[in-house]
């Protein structure tokens, strides 16, 4: 199955766009993937084996988080999978009901 | 080095004055460039975060994967994000940072203070992995030049 790798990982993957793995489930897509290259299991996973938080993956258009069988999933060679990061952020990080002249808010606030 | 065509940095600027008092935000799709991130369209993006829209941002993960797709179709790839600050400087905070995962592209952050945007900055995520990761300042060169010279042909 084709796996698309968003632009901070091709590094790992000698620049590829898209790379064919094989492999009957998720995790055995996985598996193969970070046995092809090798630097991505850091990349995707922490210590304890698990998909960072930070790391959304889809099959097809589906979360992986909210597949009945997560990582167990069955996979075809036709389906396709996506690895995107989340993009987030914002002004503050003491945001909800917090004032914006809240000294703690970020090392630019005491501009304000 | 940030290059940007006008159009699409005044798009962006204009997107948060659109927005505000909420955080816009969008997706930066070009080439990256030995010489820095070449930016060749914006798109723009729903902020999922209505609960703090005023300081927060998210993009949802399945409008990320339609934008990627769109890049792959044009032969783009997304090379930076950006988003506005609210009545509050541009300059990255602590979340902005500890949010941002996309290593080798830029954050484009544009101050809006009441209602009108003001400066704008970019920071470049460095490094290998989310241990060593940085944000480090990045310039931005405006492409006025091609920008007039299109305005031109269409008169």
């Amino acid at each position: 199955m084709n796996i698309h790798i968003p632009t901070p990982l091709r590094s790992f993957t000698s620049g590829a766009e898209t790379v064919a793995v094989k492999g009957g489930t998720v995790a055995e897509v996985f598996k193969n993937l970070t046995t092809q290259y090798p630097e991505l299991q850091q990349q995707l996973f922490s210590t304890d084996g698990k998909l960072r938080s930070f790391v959304n993956v889809y099959l097809n258009d589906e979360d992986l988080r909210y597949l009945p069988e997560k990582e167990a999933t069955s996979v075809a060679t036709t389906d396709e999978l996506t690895i995107i990061p989340s993009i987030a952020g914002g002004a503050c990080r003491t945001g909800e009901g917090a004032s914006r002249k809240d000294s703690s808010c970020c090392s630019c606030c005491p501009l304000l | 080095m940030l290059h940007i065509h006008y159009k699409d940095y005044d798009a962006l600027r204009a997107h948060g004055e659109e927005t505000y008092p909420h955080e816009c935000c969008g997706v930066l799709l070009g080439k990256s460039t030995p010489e820095g991130n070449r930016v060749q369209q914006i798109v723009r993006a729903g902020n999922t975060r209505t609960d703090s829209a005023h300081n927060r941002y998210n993009i949802a993960p399945q409008e990320l994967i339609k934008i990627q797709r769109q890049a792959r179709g044009l032969g783009l790839d997304i090379v930076g994000f950006y988003h506005s600050h609210p009545d509050h400087p541009a300059q990255w905070s602590p979340t902005d940072f500890a949010e941002a995962h996309w290593i080798g592209c830029s954050y484009v952050i544009t101050a809006v203070e009441k209602g009108k945007a003001a400066i704008t900055n970019s920071f470049l995520l460095t490094g290998t992995n989310e241990e060593d990761k940085k944000f480090e300042d990045e310039p931005i060169e405006i492409d006025v030049v091609e920008y007039v010279s299109q305005q031109k042909g269409q008169a």
